[in-house]
């Protein structure tokens, strides 16, 4: 019979932890959240031989068992507490042959929790140009543990790195540092008190240093109980512990780590001066920004418009060859188009992640934290809100994840307050069809009025997250420490599997989660558009018929069909909830049609153009683009429903309103409270709903 | 005494003193203790935040953090 091992993967940022990960479990991963916070947990199995096979966790990034942020909490938790389901038979701490002494004090902390601790020395690759030469059997007896060199990039390594698993009986589960050697007195106090607990993980609970949520997690019992020393007092305690660890630590490399100083990497120096440039740094960054967009906007159309015939084709495909019914009905008007609405985006999803995951890999994200903090600051945000801001404009889901690494509490509310701003990618099918209708397709100065339109849109967006963050900055009131630091990695090139590994993920998750929503949304919205219980519902024909010959009109067959179905749709539960709440969204020069739009797209705003488009096919036979019929709407007084007014107004209401249920339920999640997320709810639906007013009135 | 706001680009020093109870452990952690050196790489413009090379390791901190890291200058 096979056993399973449960392995966990920890390490300093940027140490190769993830392509390990990959490296080891290949495509066989699971990623989902911890229960009740939304830190993403990985897991992987990987096949150690006949007998033995591993169940791989990759926990989040730490410097130390000293957690700053939420990650890191998660992972510690696991490592302290033996009943966690999770808790792993061995532990890999991932060090990277660059910074193995810093990355040495997560080791001999993790040994101290008396776990069988593996040690790996990745981007071995590097030592040659670096001059650095490791003596794996003595560091291994120094360090008391089992040591794999390996380089992720080059793929060697992996296989000891195995066999040293699958012998994992034999790795020393003793620690490396005895924590009372730091103040005698004081552990043996501690002793006295709590005899059951083990002074290491008493002293980390008695020392956590959590500054990043307004609540503290309750890892250990009340700390009151222990609190003899004051806070300056235990800070110089743990100076002593680190320097003490530092020099077990430089005893071991002082035998097994040689390092040739001449061999120094000058080139990341001179990369560094310009990257962070006054000047360069900055039109660097807004050249790579420029790109960013021109990929996103001019490279994916042609997917997109390919995706969009697709589904046009299938839907009319299905419609002609399965016997028609009310199951056809609903796969051709219902899923495939509410399919389409959700697959459309994955070209500009998958573009946006893939440069976000090469800045990231490449290390220059934390040089473009280091030139835009200063700038950030007077309005309450930090230099590392710059990649929520970006992400933003993929989805603010992933972004409002993104604040974890930022240090200081108000900072990051103020950062999770105005991500939702950002020009998301939800928005921009709404924009774009919107545009096409009408804004004319003239030129002024050689640029489009399409794209001026456009990317003032998206400046709109930023610029309403900026003037809402320093709003926010001068009414919040929230003393906290103001902390903040981020390491600055060396240059390296990405790593080709990495970035296909976050774009696959990322891509997947925002079609799983948003299409479960526009899916089951598009269905709903079908169903109330094909059934009503109103007499004039049944009766459509006749009634329809009644009407015509009243008016003495000579219609053909098929006017008369178009007639009853849009007769149909006016009476149906849709029609009927459109009729309702008409009188609301009139000012804005909307009519019910679109109000019901606005009404579903409150879940998710791309849902918006997904219920038009259903709304407009419901019982439609013709199969032209959702754009020609959409343009041929028109008021009692025959003039064009979408017209530059109405169009700008929903424009304007789409820029500013909150309409993401997911992102209402993250922002909860994060900041441990309805209150954050019902604020956003009501400020920018108000914002929303006065700025359509007011541009609908003057312009109409 | 001389703080780590006295450096100049390029120029390195000892760290003296690091102790004050707005300064995170982590800093400490990635090498910011007394006897090791301390060289500025970088200072962003509008002088904030700086970037040192503390104990081998590239990290970028504000400047109220900076004034809080005691030096004995060469």
């Amino acid at each position: 019979m096979s056993s399973s091992l449960k392995v966990a993967l920890i390490g300093n940022p940027n140490t190769g932890k993830t392509s390990i990960f990959n490296a080891l479990t290949g495509l066989r991963q699971k990623v989902g959240n911890y229960p009740g916070i939304t830190v993403e947990k990985k897991t992987g199995s990987c096949s150690l031989g006949p007998n033995l096979s591993a169940t791989i966790y990759d926990l989040p990034g730490t410097y130390s068992l000293n957690t700053t942020s939420l990650d890191e909490s998660v992972a510690v938790e696991i490592l302290l507490n033996r009943r966690d389901p999770d808790f792993p038979d061995v532990v890999v701490v991932i060090a990277d042959v660059e910074n193995l002494k810093r990355n040495l004090l997560l080791f001999t902390q993790i040994k101290d929790l008396g776990l069988r601790t593996v040690l790996v020395v990745n981007m071995s690759d590097r030592m040659k140009r670096l001059g650095i030469e490791i003596d794996v059997p003595v560091l291994e007896a120094e360090l008391d543990t089992r040591i794999a060199l390996l380089s992720s990039r080059n793929d060697t390594g992996i296989e000891d790195l195995k066999a040293i698993l699958s012998n994992y009986q034999s790795i020393s589960e003793t620690p490396s540092l005895n924590i009372t050697k730091v103040d005698k007195a004081y552990f043996e106090n501690l002793k006295t008190a709590f005899p059951k607990i083990d002074a290491y993980k008493l002293w980390l609970a008695i020392t956590q240093d959590v500054n990043f949520m307004p609540i503290e997690k309750k890892v250990i019992p009340d700390r009151s109980a222990f609190s003899t020393k004051s806070k300056v007092e235990l800070q110089k305690m743990q100076h002593r512990e680190t320097v003490l660890r530092y020099k077990k630590i430089n005893d071991a490399l002082n035998v097994g780590y040689q390092k040739d100083l001449s061999k120094a990497d000058g080139i990341q120096g001179v990369l560094d001066r310009i990257f962070t440039h006054k000047i360069f740094g900055y039109l660097i960054f807004f050249v790579i920004l420029f790109t960013m967009f021109q990929a996103i906007f001019d490279f994916s159309s042609y997917p997109m418009d390919a995706i969009d015939n697709f589904f046009a084709s299938t839907s009319e495909w299905i419609k002609a060859t399965l016997p028609s019914g009310v199951l056809t009905d609903l796969l051709a008007e219902g899923v495939i188009a509410g399919i389409g609405g959700v697959v459309i985006f994955i070209p500009q999803i998958a573009f946006l992640f893939l440069f976000i995951s090469i800045l990231e890999e490449s290390g220059y994200m934390s040089r473009v934290v280091f030139l835009m903090d200063r700038i950030m600051k007077p309005f309450g945000l930090s230099g590392k809100s710059v990649v929520p801001l970006i992400s933003g404009m993929a989805c603010a889901i992933p972004a409002v994840m993104a604040t974890r690494t930022i240090e200081n509490w108000k900072e990051r509310l103020i950062t999770i307050m105005v991500v939702p701003f950002t020009t998301c990618s939800a928005r921009l099918p709404v924009y774009l069809i919107i545009i096409a209708l009408v804004i004319p397709e003239g030129r002024f100065l050689g640029l489009g009025y399409q794209a001026l339109v456009l990317t003032g849109l998206y400046l709109l967006g930023f610029l309403a997250a900026i003037v809402a963050a320093a709003i926010l900055n001068r009414g919040l009131n929230i003393e906290r420490r103001s902390f903040f630091m981020i390491e600055m990695p060396t240059f390296k090139p990405p790593q080709f599997r990495n970035v296909v590994f976050t774009v696959f993920e990322k891509t997947k998750s925002f079609v799983l989660e948003a299409g479960k929503i526009i899916l089951a949304l598009s269905v709903v919205i079908w169903f109330l558009g094909s059934n009503g219980s109103s007499d004039s519902f049944k009766n459509a024909e006749t009634e329809v018929i009644q009407q015509i010959k009243q008016q003495g009109l000579n219609l053909s067959d098929e006017e008369l069909l178009q007639k009853v179905s849009s007769y149909k749709l006016e009476h149906s539960y849709i029609g009927t909830l459109g009729k309702f709440i008409e009188p609301v969204v009139k000012p804005l020069g909307y009519d019910w049609k679109i109000g019901i739009a606005v009404i579903t797209s409150f879940a998710a705003r791309e849902v918006f153009v997904g219920t038009l488009a259903t709304i407009y096919s419901v019982g439609e036979e013709s199969q032209s683009t959702i754009i020609d019929r959409m343009s041929l709407e028109t008021d009692e007084f025959g003039r064009p429903i979408f017209n530059l007014a109405s169009g700008v107004s929903i424009l304007l209401f789409y820029a500013f309103a909150m309409q993401c249920m997911s992102t209402l339920a993250v922002v909860r999640k994060e900041t441990n409270s309805w209150k954050w997320p019902m604020i956003q709810l009501f400020f920018m639906t108000l914002l929303a709903y006065l700025s359509a007013f007011i541009a609908y009135q003057i312009l109409i | 005494m001389a703080n780590l706001l006295d450096l100049k680009i390029g120029q390195k020093a000892i760290i003296s003193d690091c102790i004050d109870e707005k300064l995170p452990v982590k800093l400490m952690e990635l090498g910011c203790l007394p006897g090791n050196e301390v060289q500025l790489l970088q200072i962003a413009p509008l002088n904030d935040p700086l970037y040192y090379l503390v104990a081998g390791n590239r990290i970028a901190i504000r400047r109220n953090m900076a004034s809080l890291i005691y030096l004995d200058l060469e």
